[in-house]
C-alpha cells in the first residue's frame, strides 16, 4: 500500500535536490561574514588592548591609539539619537495611533519610504547646506548628528510603526470602551507592550549610525584632531572616517593598526546588535499575551 | 413595514406594573449600513431600567452592530453608518459632545474575552485610573468589590500580580465582567459572553447578572435562546436585519407572538 511509485521517488528527489540548492545558498551568506572578521582578528587583533582604546593617536596617526575618534562616535552616536528618536516615535504613534488612511498621512508614507531610499552621500551635502551653512552650525557634531538623525529617522518610524502595530487591535478597542482617550490608551496599553520593538528598533539605529561615514565627512567630523571635543559645536574625530583616512589617506600607516580600528568599529556595531537580539529575546520572554 | 413598526411599538409599551420602570433606552428607526449594505434597518424599541433586555437571533441578524451603535463604537469603523435616534437617558448618542463620558457609563462584554495586557489588579483598577483615582487603598476596595460581584474575587485575591490572559477562558471573560463593573456602568452589554465559556462558569456568571440588574440596566445578546429565556425580563428578536419583535420573554414561547417566525425560532425550526 505504501510502496513507492516512480512519481514518489521523483518528487522526493527534485525536493531533495531543492533543500541542497538552498541549504548552499545560506551557508554563502554566512562566507563573507566569517572571512572579514577572521581577517580582521588575524591582522588587527594583536594591536587591540586597552591602550589602543584610551589614547590619543601619535606620529601623524601611524602610531597610538584611537581615544578621540572613539569617544567622538559616541558623541555623534548619542546627539543623532536624542534628535531621532523622539521625533520619529513621535511621528509613528501619529501615523498609526491617530491618523486614519487618506492622501495626507499617504504622502507621508511615500515621504518615510523616499527618505529611506536617499544615498547617503546626498544626505551629506543636504547636512552641509542645511546644518552646516544655512542653520549656521558649522562643520560640528550638532550638525553631524543631525544630518545622521535625518538619515536613520526612517528606521525608527518603520520600526516604531510595526511594534505598534503588533499590538492587538482589540486591545484598543476594549480600552475606548472603558470611555479612554487615544492618549490613554496609547499610554496605558500600547506603548508599555510596544516599548520592546521600539527600543530594538533604536538599538538598530544605533549600530547603523556607528558605521556611516559619508554624511560625517563633510558635516562635523574631522581628519585629525589634537583635542577632545567640549560641546556640540566642536568638531570632532569618527571612528569611521578615521578608518578610513588611516587605510587610505596617510602614507605609512601599520596595517595592523588599520585592522584594528575596522575591528574596534565592527565590534562596536556586532555589540549594539548582539544587544539588541538578546533584548527582543528577553521581553518576547516576558510577552504578555 | 410600517404596519409592523407600529406593532413593535404596541408591544413595547406593555402596561406590565413590572415593566413601568422609567425609559433607559429608546431607539427609533434605526438603521446600520456597512459601505452601503445595510445590517439592520427600521430598528424601534425600549430599554427599561434595571431590566435585562434579550436579543435574539441567528448569526448575522444585526445584533453586534446594534450593540456598537450604542456607545458609538461605530466611530472605530468609518466603513459603518448608522442613521435614527437613540437616546440613553434622554440624550441623543449621536450628538453627544463627549463620548468618553458615555463610554464609560457603558460596560461592554464581548463574545471573546479580551484581557489587557496588564496583571489582573490592573485590568480592573484601569477604569477608576482613568476616571482619576490614584489612592492605592481605594482601588484596593474597588478591585476587591467588582471581582468579587463577577464571582472571581476568591480564585484569584491570592495572584492579582498576575497576568490576566493567564486565567482559564472561563476566568477571563469573568475577569472582563469585572473589568466592565469597575466602570460603575449605567449600563452593561453583553454580546454572546458565553461563547469562550464552560457550562458551569457560565451558569455562575448568570447568576452575578440576576444580582446585577438591581443596580444596572443590561443588554444581553445571545445566540442561546434559553438563555435568554432564564435571564431576560423581555426580549428582541432579530433575523437578518431586522427586528422581528420585541415582548415579554416569556411570551415569546408560551403567549402570543406577532410573528410566527418568532415563535419557529425559539422552538428551534430553523437559526
Amino acid at each position: 500500500m505504501f510502496a513507492e511509485s516512480a512519481l514518489n521517488v521523483r518528487n522526493k528527489r527534485v525536493q531533495n535536490l531543492f533543500r541542497i540548492l538552498f541549504l548552499m545558498m545560506t551557508v554563502l551568506l554566512i562566507i563573507p561574514v566569517v572571512i572579514i572578521l577572521a581577517t580582521l582578528i588575524a591582522k588587527g587583533g594583536s594591536i587591540i588592548s586597552i591602550d589602543f582604546l584610551f589614547t590619543d593617536p601619535t606620529n601623524g596617526m601611524t602610531a597610538g591609539g584611537i581615544f578621540p575618534a572613539l569617544l567622538g562616535t559616541v558623541w555623534i552616536v548619542a546627539v543623532a539619537l536624542l534628535a531621532s528618536v523622539p521625533l520619529g516615535v513621535a511621528a509613528a504613534i501619529y501615523l498609526n495611533e491617530y491618523a486614519g488612511d487618506n492622501w495626507f498621512t499617504r504622502i507621508i508614507q511615500l515621504a518615510i519610504i523616499n527618505l529611506a531610499g536617499v544615498p547617503s552621500i546626498v544626505h551629506a551635502l543636504f547636512g552641509v547646506g542645511a546644518f552646516v551653512i544655512f542653520f549656521g552650525f558649522g562643520t560640528s557634531i550638532l550638525a553631524a548628528s543631525l544630518t545622521l538623525a535625518i538619515m536613520t529617522l526612517p528606521v525608527v518610524i518603520v520600526s516604531t510603526r510595526e511594534s505598534l502595530r503588533a499590538v492587538p487591535q482589540a486591545f484598543r478597542e476594549a480600552c475606548w470602551n472603558m470611555g479612554a482617550t487615544r492618549w490613554q490608551t496609547i499610554r496605558r496599553v500600547v506603548l508599555p507592550n510596544a516599548v520592546s520593538g521600539i527600543l530594538t528598533g533604536v538599538i538598530l539605529e544605533v549600530s547603523r549610525t556607528t558605521g556611516e561615514t559619508a554624511p560625517i565627512m563633510f558635516t562635523g567630523a574631522a581628519f585629525f584632531l589634537p583635542f577632545l571635543p567640549q560641546g556640540v559645536f566642536d568638531q570632532t574625530m569618527a571612528l569611521s572616517l578615521h578608518l578610513f583616512v588611516v587605510a587610505t589617506q596617510v602614507p605609512g600607516v601599520p596595517d595592523n593598526l588599520a585592522f584594528g580600528v575596522a575591528l574596534v568599529l565592527i565590534a562596536m556595531v556586532l555589540l549594539m546588535n548582539s544587544i539588541s537580539i538578546a533584548f527582543r529575546m528577553y521581553l518576547r520572554g516576558k510577552k504578555k499575551w | 413595514m410600517v404596519d409592523m413598526n407600529v406593532n413593535l411599538a404596541a408591544a413595547n409599551k406593555i402596561e406590565d406594573p413590572a415593566f413601568a420602570a422609567p425609559v433607559k433606552l429608546s431607539v427609533s428607526d434605526l438603521t446600520i449600513r456597512y459601505g452601503g449594505t445595510p445590517a439592520l434597518s427600521g430598528v424601534n424599541l425600549e430599554v427599561r431600567q434595571h431590566e435585562i433586555f434579550g436579543i435574539i437571533g441567528p448569526p448575522n441578524a444585526g445584533k453586534t452592530s446594534f450593540l456598537k451603535t450604542l456607545n458609538r463604537m461605530d466611530t472605530f469603523n468609518t466603513n459603518m453608518s448608522v442613521e435614527g435616534e437613540i437616546l440613553f437617558n434622554g440624550l441623543n448618542v449621536q450628538n453627544l459632545k463627549n463620548i468618553y463620558a458615555l463610554r464609560s457609563r457603558i460596560g461592554v462584554v464581548f463574545p471573546l474575552p479580551v484581557g489587557l495586557p496588564l496583571t489582573i489588579y490592573e485590568n480592573v483598577a484601569l477604569s477608576p485610573r482613568l476616571r482619576g483615582i490614584k489612592r492605592k487603598s481605594e482601588l484596593d476596595v474597588i478591585v476587591e468589590r467588582c471581582l468579587s460581584r463577577a464571582a472571581l474575587w476568591d480564585e484569584v485575591k491570592d495572584r492579582l500580580d498576575s497576568l490576566g490572559s493567564l486565567l482559564s477562558g472561563g476566568q477571563q471573560q469573568r475577569l472582563t465582567i469585572a473589568r466592565a463593573l469597575s466602570q460603575e456602568p449605567d449600563l452593561l452589554m453583553l454580546d454572546e459572553f458565553s461563547i469562550a465559556v464552560d457550562p458551569v462558569t457560565t451558569m455562575r456568571i448568570e447568576d452575578v447578572l440576576k444580582e446585577l440588574k438591581h443596580d444596572m440596566t443590561i443588554i444581553l445578546v445571545t445566540n442561546l435562546v434559553q438563555q435568554a429565556r432564564r435571564l431576560a425580563d423581555r426580549t428582541a428578536f432579530f433575523l437578518e436585519g431586522e427586528c422581528v419583535e420585541v415582548g415579554v420573554t416569556e411570551d415569546l414561547f408560551t403567549g402570543e407572538v406577532q410573528d410566527q417566525r418568532t415563535r419557529d425560532y425559539v422552538e428551534g425550526k430553523f437559526g
